[in-house]
């Protein structure tokens, strides 16, 4: 299906500096309002605010993995993407954009396509982590010029709540859950970012939604205009599967960060770069005790396992400290 | 002029994509399909080509990015084999779904297991409800002339679907044979520009592919869909009309040998049918009545004309290169019987298994199984099995 584009762009406002807090607030929204995603979801925030990050006027296509992100803003016959848009399956999302991005190339020296494209492409952490890892490394093995941003809300959400690799210890899942001989998932999420690293690939960031979400935007903005391929490492709760009251996204998120559970960084052609340092780092129940799907790591009883995630998290955040001053 | 040459089925159908020339092809290398990107790379790196080629990860990341190729307006192709084509499988349907017009060389060869690389229509048979426009080759002529139609009928308005140009693996694609080829002049005037409608990059009219749709409009795509098939019949024959043309060469649903007398008729697909005419030649100059009916479009399944094709002959075998794994047989044994049932003709039929793994079927076999037929003709037939394998050790 084809839309027509219902929007002139307005002619901005000089006055107001381009790349301001101010002017990047009064960007066209290239997610239209309307689509049927939950209030207090993370993944509508992350798509927003990556878009908001492309430069008025410049074209894009938007790839999608399906997820919740898809069967909620792509629901025949409606579409909420102002720019061109392909969902193709849930595991190949690097694949499929790698495909659109190759076409561009040749359409373009071939003189039948003539505007600029940016090529950015969202997925789930089920779709990232896991089912599509190898469509991932492979287009960003072969450096196509497209930027991957997984939305990662920590477990399969639209199928209701299954455990993911990128899932947390100890989370209660709907294939994890919490139980007479369970304590919720028994390993630790994998760290894509890190694997992303190893791509060797121009740039790779992990963010999340922080105050005024200059962190994302300007991570959004590098990603998408350092020619090559990028990555994109976005926490971004989920109120089903997190249990959380809508409102409270804003506080989780900054407790994620101030408890250096979710690290903000950035590896730049391979050098790892801190984005922010807490002045007095929160201990992790701060981040924990928001959520319905730890709950029972605060029963008297399980003081041990609360420690002992406490100690991943610190181990990785030591990790982490020494790549950055490397 | 046509160019006289030797080449091998592989060599053929990447000759083929070098004339035509399309933008984008990704692939993953599998026996025996492997040359055909290794030659389109050669192409490249000797300037011969401007294809962009995506050495992708997988067959699935192949189809994957076909698909985003060819939404985002590019003419694309790739090719597979096998295991390479089961990987391709979910994304088959999405290619199709989304009247997607790409052009996938397969050259066909069994499924695991046992672990084997020889020739077996398993592959392709088993993504025959695909929605994928599927041409069969009895050689490496026939695969390059298919192959040089493929977009002509995939592309056209009242088609647009994917297409499948299929030739028999190691026994077509690396015997090398005699061929002749077209110009490339006039190959570029026959397959022509890539002008799609609606395309991702169209820049005054952004476009998004591959909706959810819940039950209230998904079974009006695929009714569309469906009728993209139909259509498919009548731009198979238009196109290859048109390519009689500028090549001499005749083609259409199957091809008639000796048929127009014949009282005990093969119907059969792919290289197999080079060793039934043979076997017919030999029975002819005896006085017997052998006909070999050679499907070349398998989909859209041409059921009414091989039906009537099959009218006036006595017995009837119907040759399988895959088990269906169904007890009843292999897929052309069981859509033929069915096309003449809807005719009511009740001619004998028998359903044959043969050349499974590679397995050899000689002129002998055929001959063999042109005198059972005169037996069935006249005596019925007596045998209890449902269907029969041919070759199969004791």
């Amino acid at each position: 299906m084809s839309q027509k584009q219902f929007k002139e762009i307005p002619s901005r406002d000089t006055s107001v500096p381009f790349g301001s807090f101010k002017e990047i607030q009064e960007r066209r929204e290239r997610l239209a309002p309307g689509h049927r995603l939950c209030a207090g979801c993370g993944g509508t925030i992350a798509v927003r605010n990556v878009l908001k990050a492309l430069h008025p006027g410049d074209k894009a296509v938007i790839g999608n993995a399906t997820g919740c992100l898809e069967v909620s803003s792509f629901t025949y016959p409606y579409t909420a993407y102002e720019d061109s848009y392909i969902h193709n399956a849930f595991e190949n999302a690097g694949a499929t954009l790698s495909g659109v991005e190759t076409a561009y190339n040749v359409l373009k020296k071939k003189g039948k396509v003539k505007e600029e494209y940016k090529f950015i492409t969202f997925g789930g952490d089920g779709g990232t982590y896991d089912i599509g890892l190898q469509s991932l490394s492979g287009a960003m093995e072969r450096g196509h010029d497209m930027v991957y941003v997984c939305y990662d809300n920590g477990a399969y959400m639209n199928t209701g709540i299954q455990r993911s690799s990128a899932t947390p210890q100890y989370a209660d899942t709907t294939t994890t859950p919490v139980g007479k001989n369970s304590n919720g998932k028994p390993q630790g999420r994998k760290d894509l970012a890190a694997i992303m690293a190893a791509h060797n690939i121009p740039y790779v960031a992990q963010t999340t939604f922080i105050g005024n979400m200059m962190d994302l935007y300007q991570k959004s903005e590098k990603a998408i205009y350092t020619p090559g391929p990028a990555f994109l490492n976005i926490m971004a709760p989920c109120p089903r599967g997190w249990r959380y009251e809508a409102p409270e996204i804003v506080t989780i998120c900054k407790m994620a960060v101030e408890t250096c559970y979710w690290p903000l960084f950035e590896v730049i052609d391979g050098k790892w770069k801190l984005s922010y340092k807490p002045k007095n780092k929160l201990p992790l129940e701060e981040f924990l005790k928001l959520q319905g799907r730890f709950k029972h790591l605060f029963a008297p009883e399980n003081t041990d396992l609360l420690e002992a995630f406490q100690a991943e998290v610190d181990r990785r955040w030591e990790e982490l400290l020494n790549k950055c001053e490397a | 002029m046509a160019i006289k040459e030797r080449l091998s089925g592989n060599e053929a159908v990447a000759y083929a994509m070098k004339q035509i020339n399309p933008d984008v092809m990704p692939a993953f290398p599998i026996t025996p399909s492997t040359e055909l990107p290794q030659f389109v790379s050669s192409y490249i790196a000797n300037g011969e080509m401007d294809t962009e080629f995506i050495p992708v990860e997988s067959e699935h990341s192949a189809m994957s990015a076909a698909i985003g190729a060819e939404s985002a307006g590019a003419r694309t192709m790739t090719a597979t084999s096998s295991a390479g084509l089961a990987l391709m499988w979910e994304m088959l349907y999405v290619a199709a779904s989304n009247r997607l017009p790409i052009a996938l060389a397969v050259v066909n060869r069994a499924l695991s297991g046992p672990l084997n690389i020889n020739c077996e229509h398993s592959d392709s048979m088993g993504a025959r409800d695909s929605g994928w426009i599927q041409l069969y080759a009895e050689d490496n002529q026939e695969a390059y002339d298919n192959f040089i139609q493929a977009y002509r009928i995939a592309e056209h308005k009242d088609v647009r679907l994917p297409i499948m140009i299929c030739q028999d693996g190691f026994i077509i694609s690396h015997g090398v044979a005699n061929i002749e080829l077209l110009e490339e002049e006039a190959v570029r005037n026959f397959v022509g520009e890539y002008n799609p409608e609606h395309y991702l990059l169209k820049a005054d009219e952004p476009m998004a592919v591959g909706p959810y749709a819940v039950s209230c409009y998904g079974m009006e795509a695929k009714r569309a869909q469906a009728q993209g098939m139909i259509n498919a019949k009548q731009v198979i024959l238009d196109v290859a009309a048109e390519y009689e043309k500028v090549s001499g060469r005749r083609y259409g649903f199957f091809e008639e040998y000796c048929m127009e007398d014949a009282d005990y008729a093969i119907v059969a697909i792919g290289s197999v049918c080079g060793t039934m005419k043979e076997a017919i030649d030999r029975l002819r100059a005896k006085g017997i009545k052998a006909g070999l009916l050679k499907v070349r479009v398998f989909r859209p399944f041409p059921g009414a004309e091989i039906a009537k094709a099959l009218k006036n002959c006595k017995s009837i075998a119907v040759m399988d290169r895959s088990e269906s794994f169904s007890a009843v047989g292999g897929p052309l044994g069981a859509e033929v019987p069915a096309a003449l049932f809807q005719a009511k003709n009740t001619a004998e039929v028998i359903k044959i298994v043969y050349g499974l793994n590679g397995r050899d079927f000689t002129i002998e076999d055929a001959e063999k199984l042109y005198k059972d037929l005169a037996d069935i003709a006249e005596n019925g037939n007596q045998s209890e099995e449902e269907y029969r394998y041919i070759g199969l050790r004791e």
